[in-house]
């Protein structure tokens, strides 16, 4: 199933495709458990952080026009730079899942849902809604495995271009907001010609222009305006905080998938994948952050990526509650749930783009492996008792 | 002069504000300060009085200016039950007072987690969605010289607005009003005081000791039944009671009607899936996906992950109810209350139709 095939023994060999089964149906048992549960006081905790975000950007806002004294613009930098990764965190993302949907308040739906970043919406669904969740770690599916700009796994093929991806994954790191923007577009693949569909590209280029002069508009001239004497302190404090918002979003992100002792897949596990195989994949796939609760929320929940990976849609509030239990399941059935503190988290998977920018032949304890051993091939049989 | 200078300074303001809280709009700040800011739809609850044991008057004051009601029309009132927002019609129970309050009133049927929310919790200070008026079950100007007015239950309500505002204006008003017991007639002490003092005949009709009302009833309680154009409201049954006689009796275009409760779809497995206003019409079973059984004829549906993961694939359901099929999780919606589903995951139980 995984295409680490330089690994001496799979994660899952111990797994017959019974248990597999049964681990899928406690996962759906635990799924509608909260559900039935889920009700007035899941609506209140996030009309609650709605709130305190736009509460914190109304503040900070305030204060920024006064600027021009440094406290009034630490301040304010300050704030607006929390309000603006609860926005996309928290609030964003989480909304964007359709984690509320069931509420029924088109004020909090992912149909009506538009965030503060420069990707739209809609193309944010379509990219990270529908294959980043469905192609989770799949080689060759799943583009957020470095963002087809980077090597992150052995198994993806080396070309000299992954010599620079310390710097890239550098400078995606503090505009990611745009880097999200050419994701969402797949812009990369219409650079190496892989794709060719321009109307696509122009579609949603435009969509994203559209989306992008109005950030801009508001971030770097009408605030900076609307303060007068204070305008390039206030222009600074916008860019400080978008840049800010940058940095902690990529960071948490790629702790998501990319630390250590997170599997990937070849392309054959998706056939005739069924719902168990699926939630386990995720379970394989996802990394979690450890830490206080308040990094949790920073974090928009993502630090509980491997519960929010087996069920995208539950309201994220909930997935502190079913960690223990997801914990549980995967001691059970002998599986590692991966987590560690942010710091660390970020530091393994920087290493590991470090590392990777390298050919195999320079990997330390890598079983050497011809530059074209693409994905493909690289489930061997026998070793695939969920694929079959 | 002045209002020339506010219009310039509000075409200057508008969109520097809108600008300046992209993508989220002025409104949803100032939710956050005012909810009850003009603009909103909204209403705080300013009393809540009890009428018998499962039914309560509620009074609500609108965010902004009132735009008025004829008597007889109703509101949607959006609550909060569990954490969903549910909308509701209800009649309104008279003219909006001197400082705009409106009043309705709510019977908790047992079915009805709404109604039961509304009667059981709903506290003063609750701040609730408010849209209307709506309807046309009002009388024609000028009112005709003789009214008959037939209800039961709840279906009094739109009639009490038409008599707390017009009344006066009535020289000669029939009511037959059924109810289990006389304990639960509602507004019993005003119905049967106007009936004391001459100014409408009252005929309650206890239906836990004399029955449903037939149309042979109807014919012997009132036997000028013939002059009198005829507004009826209530369950479905008595409202074709009445709508069968008038029509025997060749007037049926005398009579105007008001449904308090729609005709609910029946709850099963598969059913008649319509697609938009005047899509395909699809007989689909009840392990079909609405997704699959739109694409199988043609409808043009996004979808993504097709596993219930995405949320690519949400489409309002208008009408019916639909079974989740990894839980069998069933949701319904009421008229005018869409909910949107996953068509991915959600299979029809019963007709329903869904906006493509
Ligand atoms: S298509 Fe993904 S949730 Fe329905």
């Amino acid at each position: 199933m995984t295409a680490l095939q330089h690994k001496r023994t799979s994660p899952i060999a111990h797994l017959t495709p019974a248990d597999i089964e049964q681990l899928g149906k406690e996962l759906d048992a635990l799924r509608e458990e909260i559900l039935a549960d889920r009700g007035q006081r899941d609506a209140d905790y996030i009309r609650r952080v709605i709130k305190v975000q736009r509460g914190l950007e109304l503040g900070s806002r305030a204060v920024l026009l006064a600027s021009i004294f440094p406290p009034a613009w630490l301040l304010g930098t300050l704030g607006l730079s929390i309000s603006k990764i609860l926005e996309n965190m928290e609030i964003g993302h989480n909304v964007l899942h359709g984690q509320w949907d069931w509420m029924r308040d088109p004020a909090i739906h992912s149909t009506t849902w538009e965030w503060d970043n420069v990707t739209p919406a809609e193309a944010w669904k379509h990219s990270h809604n529908e294959l980043h969740h469905t192609y989770t770690n799949v080689i060759g599916r799943d583009n957020d495995l470095g963002y087809a700009i980077m090597r992150v796994d052995e198994d993806q093929e080396w070309t000299p271009l992954f010599l620079g991806q310390p710097l890239w994954n550098f400078v995606n790191m503090l505009i990611f907001e745009y880097g999200i923007a050419a994701y969402d577009l797949d812009l990369g693949a219409y650079v190496t010609k892989q794709r060719t569909d321009t109307d696509r590209l122009k579609a949603g280029a435009k969509a994203v222009w559209r989306k992008a002069r109005k950030q801009i508009l508001r971030d770097y001239i009408v605030h900076p305006l609307v303060s007068g004497p204070s305008a390039l302190p206030t222009l600074a404090a916008n860019v400080v905080a978008n840049v800010a918002r940058n940095v902690w979003t990529h960071s948490v992100i790629m702790c998501g998938h990319f630390p250590r002792g997170v599997e990937t897949f070849t392309k054959e596990t998706l056939d005739g994948e069924t719902r168990a195989e699926w939630y386990l994949r995720q379970m394989l796939g996802s990394a979690n952050i450890s830490g206080s609760r308040l990094m949790h929320i920073m974090t928009g929940n993502l630090s509980y990526q491997i519960e929010h990976h087996l069920f995208p849609d539950l309201p994220s509030n909930r997935y502190q509650e079913v960690a223990p239990r997801v914990q549980q399941l995967f001691e059970r059935y002998g599986l590692t749930y991966v987590s560690g503190p942010l710091p660390k988290q970020v530091a393994s998977a920087w290493w590991k783009i470090i590392r990777l920018s390298l050919p195999n032949d320079f990997q330390p304890g890598v079983r050497r492996q011809k530059a074209s051993g693409v994905t493909e091939s690289a489930a061997p049989s026998g070793r695939n008792p969920v694929a079959v | 002069m002045a209002p020339r200078v506010l219009d310039g300074v509000r075409t200057v303001l508008a969109p520097l504000a809108r600008a300046a809280t992209t993508p989220l709009l002025p409104a949803d700040y100032l939710d956050l300060l005012a909810p009850l800011h003009p603009g909103a739809h909204r209403a705080r609850v300013v009393g809540v009085r009890r009428e018998t044991d499962s039914a309560v008057t509620v009074a609500l004051r609108p965010a902004g200016r009132w735009p008025g009601h004829r008597a007889g029309q109703h509101v949607r009132v959006g609550v909060e039950v569990d954490g969903v927002r549910c909308w509701r019609s209800y009649s309104l129970t008279g003219p909006a007072g001197l400082d705009g309050t409106l009043t309705i009133t709510v019977t908790g049927v047992d079915d009805g987690r709404v109604s039961r929310h509304i009667v059981e919790r709903l506290r003063v200070g609750t701040v609730v969605g408010l849209e209307g008026p709506d309807g046309d079950f009002t009388l024609p100007d000028p009112a005709p010289a003789k009214v008959l007015f037939v209800t039961a239950g709840s279906g009094l309500t739109p009639v009490m607005g038409i008599l707390r505002t017009q009344l006066s204006e009535l020289p000669d008003v029939v009511l037959v009003h059924s109810a289990r017991t006389g304990r639960e007639v509602l507004f019993a002490d005003e119905l049967r005081a106007w009936h004391a003092a001459g100014r409408l005949r009252l005929v309650e009709r206890h239906t836990a000791t004399s029955g449903r009302l037939s149309a042979a009833d109807l014919v012997e309680l009132v036997p000028d039944l013939a002059d009198r154009p005829t507004w009826a409201c209530g369950p479905n049954g008595l409202i074709d009671t009445v709508a069968d006689l008038l029509d025997q009796q060749g007037r049926l275009d005398q009579l105007h009607t008001e449904r308090f409760r729609p005709v609910l779809a029946p709850v099963g497995r598969g059913g008649q899936v319509t697609f938009g206003r005047s899509g395909p019409v699809v007989e689909a079973d009840g392990a079909t996906s609405l997704l699959e059984a739109g694409e199988a004829s043609g409808v043009l549906l996004t979808s993504g992950c097709r596993m219930g993961i995405c949320h690519r694939c949400v489409v309002p359901l208008t009408e019916g109810t639909v079974r989740d099929l990894r839980d069998g999780a069933l949701t319904s919606v009421e008229q005018g209350d869409p909910v949107a589903v996953q068509t991915c995951i959600n299979a029809a139980a019963g007709p329903c139709r869904v906006e493509a």
